[in-house]
């Protein structure tokens, strides 16, 4: 634990300034009029990891999902305030939904590939959205930048189902980098999978933040405190605290929060 | 070795007594029916067996027996049956994807939903009158292959409807997350992921929908398909007769050559109904060998 609190110490004191990406300004999100996420106002930083935890039913799922608009295929569902994304409100009327998810990739909770091959489960988003390079080289790339490669080189026309499921987790997430999205958004990415596959993809988390602003929901402390570099931690739809993960987990200021990082609830 | 105490022993055989009586009961009923459909089958067969030849395949129907053949109504048959597939298919699987796909739930959604259900049940020569009234007096396609097979794909477009959504609705929500999150639209995300993946399902409807259609003869007569047809529909305006009405024509004949003739006509239209069924259970198993 004291090993893990110095790495992070580490790196947030290694980048310091950064810009925003996405500004939340009193978020809620309402499904049938019943508020599931509260006025929620944070920022998330470029090139920074930032988790959400809380107890289950705290809305955090639900927030991510308002990032890059997948809320908008739940029945009865309002959002309100405003999300600031590249100088826009991702939910201005101006703004075409389709757009935003192009932008902004997520990774969902279960392994969800394409019943497809590998190669196809990379290449059906850049070949819908009309990419004109290499898909030979984005695949590998993509494949690589989620460490998948070295498994599955010589096996690109098998179907993705064969995989396991950490390969499968993988291979979603090399499926959401050819998009070369600006933010990835992980929802859980986790929970599924044995240990091994999750140390594989925390590894993986630590490579991508170079390029990528993540923002990963996990119900798993350690893992907040091991990847993060900000934590945001929810309760009740509401935002209780949002900072530096250190701060979060050795200085919180709100007792509720010191309480849920300590696992004295939840 | 007991690990129960004697109430618990006899208990257990009494259980176990029960489960192999309702095992044997089950086996016998579907025993049973197939027995049933074996004896039918077999009848049939020495009915008419005698009388299926090359001959009666390309003839056309006369008042001789041994010079009738059903060529008009084999050719009849096959074209509704092809014109069908052709109207029923896309509007049914279209309406399909609309309703589970891109229609909001409301009580719109649950009324159309009710009547759909309703009009499976419809008995079909409700749909003799309706083809009738439309296609052939409203419409003036006159009695014609194109009514006929108007009528017809109205008939099984509620089963087709109704197949096509159940085997949509299994396709699990997880895909369409993956497709939406990757900047696809509604569209390409059904055309590319939910249609393949609800395919087979989908085809299982459409064979049941199809042998429904191959072998109804009541809307057919109602809209006046011929059954003395000596000639072979050249466009779709052509009058026609089809193996059901055909096989009911010779039927009703007092001469006993004619019930020869009508079974050798069931023969072929059970062939033609098994040929189809094989068909589209080979195209279903090969689409979902590759989704695998």
């Amino acid at each position: 634990m004291m090993a893990t609190t110095d790495r992070v110490d580490a790196a947030t004191e290694k980048k310091k300034a950064t810009e925003a990406v996405l500004e939340l300004q009193d978020v809620s999100v309402l499904y049938s009029g019943k508020p599931a996420v509260k006025k929620v106002s944070c920022t998330i930083w470029r090139n920074r990891i930032t988790s959400i935890i809380g107890p289950s039913g705290c809305g955090k799922s639900t927030l991510l999902r308002s990032l890059n608009r997948m809320n908008d295929f739940v029945d009865g569902v309002t959002i309100e305030g405003s999300i600031q994304f590249a100088g826009q409100n991702l939910y201005g009327s101006d703004v075409d939904p389709v757009e935003v998810r192009r932008r902004i990739g997520m990774v969902f909770q279960k392994p969800n590939p394409f019943p497809k091959s590998i190669y196809n489960n990379i290449s059906w988003g850049p070949g819908i959205n009309g990419y004109s390079g290499s898909m030979d080289e984005l695949v590998e790339r993509s494949l690589q930048q989620a460490a998948l490669w070295d498994e599955v080189k010589d096996r690109l026309k098998d179907s993705a189902l064969n995989l396991s499921g950490g390969q499968q987790q993988r291979l979603c997430i090399a499926r959401a980098l050819a998009m070369e999205p600006q933010v990835l958004l992980m929802d859980e990415p986790c929970s599924a999978l044995d240990p091994i596959s999750t140390a594989h993809i925390e590894d993986l988390l630590f490579e991508l933040q170079s390029r990528y602003t993540i923002v990963i929901v996990t119900h798993n402390m350690q893992q907040a405190a091991r990847v993060s570099d900000y934590t945001a931690f929810m309760e009740m739809g509401h935002l209780v605290e949002f900072g530096e993960t250190d701060q979060i987990f050795t200085r919180p200021e709100k007792k509720r929060t010191e309480e849920y990082v300590t696992g004295r609830f939840g | 070795m007991a690990f129960l105490d004697e109430q618990g022993q006899k208990n257990l055989a009494g259980r176990h007594r029960k489960a192999r009586l309702f095992s044997l009961l089950c086996a016998l009923v579907t025993w049973s029916s197939v027995l049933m459909l074996l004896v039918l089958l077999i009848r049939i067969t020495m009915d008419g067996i005698g009388w299926l030849d090359l001959h009666f395949l390309t003839s056309f129907p006369s008042r001789f027996p041994e010079k009738a053949g059903l060529k008009s109504a084999l050719v009849g048959t096959l074209w509704v049956i092809l014109l069908v597939a052709v109207v029923s298919i896309p509007v049914g699987v279209s309406a399909a994807l609309y309703l589970e796909e891109f229609s909001k739930r409301g009580r719109l959604g649950t009324l159309i939903e009710v009547n759909i259900a309703n009009l499976a049940g419809v008995p079909s020569i409700v749909y003799g009158i309706l083809g009738l009234a439309i296609f052939v007096r409203f419409f003036a396609l006159e009695r014609s292959l194109i009514s006929g097979a108007l009528t017809m794909s109205l008939l099984i477009l509620p089963v087709i409807i109704i197949a096509s959504r159940e085997a949509i609705k299994t396709v699990p929500m997880s895909i369409r997350y993956a497709a939406l999150s990757l900047g696809a639209t509604r569209w390409q995300t059904t055309w590319h992921h939910v249609l393949p993946s609800a395919f087979p399902g989908i085809m299982t409807g459409v064979i049941l929908a199809l042998s429904r259609a191959i072998g109804e003869t009541a809307p057919l007569i109602l809209i006046g398909a011929a059954s003395f047809v000596a000639f072979l529909p050249k466009n779709l305006m052509d009058s026609f007769t089809a193996l059901p009405i055909q096989i009911f024509s010779w039927a009703s004949r007092p001469q006993v050559e004619f019930q020869h003739l009508a079974a050798a006509g069931i023969i072929v239209l059970l062939a033609v109904l098994l040929l189809m069924n094989a068909t589209a259970i080979y195209i279903r198993n090969k689409t979902e060998k590759r989704l695998k």
